[in-house]
């Protein structure tokens, strides 16, 4: 039980310090380190609730996918980022403001959410509790049985839109030098390598 | 372990995506993507798309049986299904046939055109037998991405480029409505399921639906009228038909717009069926905006693209008083009519689209395309057949007997008269006449208009006889009318049994 609590205290304070510096740091590359690592102690905090796929997700989309095109924009972009910092202090209480009035507003709802008693129960798939069934077996369960057809069909979405992109942008370019294994290795000494015999003090 | 569902009624649609990955495949392998080589790769796989939609026809008619119902309740297959299944493969095929010859002539001749009108064609047909809205949802997506690539399929080209952005963009916002309001139904529902759906609304006929819920049912309304084109979310048709290639526009004008309305009659029908009262004005409204809007803003056009862009938008108008029927309640035979009449006008305006493309791909002059309605100039000297085929398909459309489209409109208005929506029928009769205006200025131009310069002679033997086809069945629809009809009755009853 402690170490659970000490493994929560460790991610928790992780995220919020990652947090904190991906906003205050001076170099945007390592803005997006400190958002790396937030994802990361945020799957760890949903492995500690249980939520074992959701923390796979995490790292594999944003981790994996997302940081790395933001890390990608951020070095290849020359922005100016010293220049879009002037006047953070100028904007500071306003952006204060409004940062208090969201929260305030979260609390709100949050504070007056109630769930149905009955919702829980009612679903047309209800989650099996956690300890009898990992969630990534449950949703695989379901996913591919029940929901098999939208699985491949979601499946179809993505493969038009690969064709897509490809038939949009990929162009035949000329010039390109690729590779030829089966040239390279009918390629002999005897047409490539030509023995003269140079006379001393001239040139071929 | 899971039982294994049944496969049997999606047979179609799982052979039709593994045929289009594996012509991807065979196209991808083959020697040599570029110039003369590519050419040939795209028209083989073209000839063999072609192959691929006449056998799924084959299969769609042989495993037609009564209801059938499969992935836990998600996908449907009934008469009403194959009958719309049957019209989208046609659509499809003959989108490919004449096609052929233009492609090549503008340099696009690529492999993945003829796989994208296959994907296109599986998305339409998942549409069309989808049961859920889950299902439903992401039939549309798979029909829509692959129009958005095919509207830009001529990528050098600033119009087809600009016509595909603006229709993904659109497209994208459609989307997005249509799901904001089915996760609408399901919040205030709690099911996903068209037939849980209309259980639960014919439980308690007498009590009203919660507002949420009404409000989700106009999102997906919204959502389903962009995709048919219907106004007042019609604002892409113009500028996607004209800038779209133009083999592509015939297929838009047809396949995915009969898959939509197949949507719109068996959602409305079938899961929102006894909340008509609350959907029924809105689908009045809309036909009457579409039909009024198609007939007047034609006028003007000298783009004969942007034309039939607006004529298929009246078109659609007239289709959907069908629906506005169906939602009257009362008797069951007169809302059956409603529905029946959809389906006839749906086949017969397939037809005639398809060959008033065929005649408009045909329109080229020292090599390059000509769009305008003046370039008909003097047809009936230069032209004779064509423009005898094409007289044929504007008298159609402006609705003069005995040809088809005569007989589409007449079983609409008739089934309006008959449910006592005389107003909609009166609207829709002096929408027909203002319309019949501009399909009649087409046949003065190509008839009494001086030549001016002619159009280029040979027409290839796919474009004859496609367009012999459709001229003959347009034509001779009046001496041989049971086969449509009978079908039709036979899939409107399957949409009202289930």
């Amino acid at each position: 039980m402690i170490v659970q609590a000490l493994a929560f205290y460790l991610f928790a304070f992780v995220t919020v310090t990652s947090g904190v510096m991906v906003i205050s740091a001076r170099n945007p590359v390592h803005s997006v380190l400190f958002l790396i690592a937030a994802f990361f102690s945020a799957a760890g905090l949903f492995v500690l609730l249980g939520a074992e796929f959701l923390a796979m997700i995490l790292i594999v989309v944003y981790v994996g996918a997302v940081a790395v095109l933001f890390m990608f924009v951020v070095m290849m972009l020359d922005i100016n980022f010293t220049e879009l910092r002037q006047g953070f202090l100028q904007y500071l209480p306003i952006g204060g403001l409004i940062g208090l009035v969201l929260l305030v507003e979260l609390l709100v709802v949050v504070g007056g959410w109630a769930l149905a008693p009955e919702a829980a129960h009612s679903g047309a798939a209800p989650m099996p509790p956690p300890g009898i069934l990992p969630n990534t077996h449950a949703l695989g369960e379901l996913l591919y049985t029940r929901y098999v057809y939208l699985f491949q069909a979601a499946g179809v979405v993505l493969l038009v839109a690969m064709i897509g992109a490809i038939v949009l942008t990929h162009r035949q370019r000329e010039g390109v030098r690729r590779q030829k294994i089966s040239d390279q290795l009918k390629r002999r000494a005897e047409d490539s390598v030509e023995v003269r015999d140079v006379p001393t003090g001239k040139g071929i | 372990m899971a039982d294994v569902p049944n496969l049997i009624p999606a047979l179609p649609e799982i052979f039709l995506v593994c045929a289009a990955m594996a012509l991807l495949m065979l196209g991808v392998f083959q020697t040599g993507n570029e110039g003369k080589e590519g050419v040939k790769t795209a028209q083989l796989i073209s000839n063999l798309s072609l192959t691929t939609l006449v056998l799924t026809l084959l299969l769609v008619t042989t495993i037609a049986s009564g209801p059938v119902l499969t992935f836990g309740g998600m996908f449907i297959n009934d008469a009403f299904a194959v009958f719309f299944k049957v019209l989208v493969l046609i659509a499809s095929a003959l989108a490919i046939t004449i096609s052929q010859e233009y492609v090549t002539r503008q340099g696009i001749a690529r492999l993945e055109f003829g796989v994208l009108i296959l994907l296109a064609t599986v998305g339409m047909m998942m549409m069309i037998s989808a049961n859920d809205l889950m299902a439903m949802y992401l039939g549309l997506e798979v029909q829509s991405l692959s129009l958005y690539v095919l509207a830009s399929f001529q990528r050098d080209d600033a119009r087809s480029t600009e016509a595909g952005l603006k229709y993904f963009v659109l497209g994208a916002l459609a989307s997005g409505l249509l799901l904001y309001g089915c996760s609408l139904v399901y919040g205030f529902a709690g099911t996903t399921s068209f037939d849980t759906l209309a259980a639960l609304f014919g439980a308690h006929p007498e009590e009203a639906p919660s507002v949420g819920l009404v409000i989700g049912i106009v999102f997906i309304l919204a959502g389903l009228a962009f995709k048919v084109s219907a106004v007042p979310f019609h604002m892409w048709t113009p500028d996607v038909y004209e800038g779209a290639p133009t083999p592509v526009t015939a297929f838009f004008s047809v396949g995915p717009k009969i898959a939509a309305l197949a949507l719109f009659l068996r959602i409305m029908i079938g899961p929102f069926g006894d909340l008509a009262a609350q959907w029924q004005q809105i689908v009045v409204f809309v036909a009457i905006a579409s039909m009024v809007l198609g007939a007047f803003a034609a006028i003007n056009q000298t783009n004969i693209k942007r034309l039939m862009a607006y004529s298929s938008i009246g078109h659609i108008g007239y289709a959907l008083i069908g629906l506005a029927v169906a939602g009257q309640g009362g008797d069951g035979a007169v809302r059956e009519a409603g529905i029946q009449g959809v389906l006839i006008y749906m086949a017969i305006y397939l037809f005639m689209n398809v060959g008033t493309f065929a005649c408009i791909l045909c329109m080229r002059r020292s090599d390059h395309m000509v769009e305008d309605i003046d370039d008909l100039a003097g047809l009936s000297k230069s032209h004779p057949m064509m423009a005898v085929a094409l007289a044929i398909f504007m008298f159609s459309m402006a609705g003069i007997p005995p040809l088809a489209g005569f007989f589409g409109k007449f079983y609409i208005f008739l089934a309006a008269v008959e449910a006592e929506m005389y107003g909609l029928a009166v609207i829709g009769v002096l929408s027909s006449v203002v319309a019949a205006f501009y399909y009649l200025r087409i046949v003065k131009v190509m008839y009494f208009d001086a030549l001016a310069d002619s159009l280029e002679k040979p027409i290839g033997r796919d474009m004859a006889g496609v367009l012999v086809g459709t001229s003959l069945i347009i034509l001779l629809f009046f001496a041989w009318p049971t086969p449509l009809l009978s079908a039709a009755a036979a899939a409107t009853r399957g949409l009202f049994a289930g």
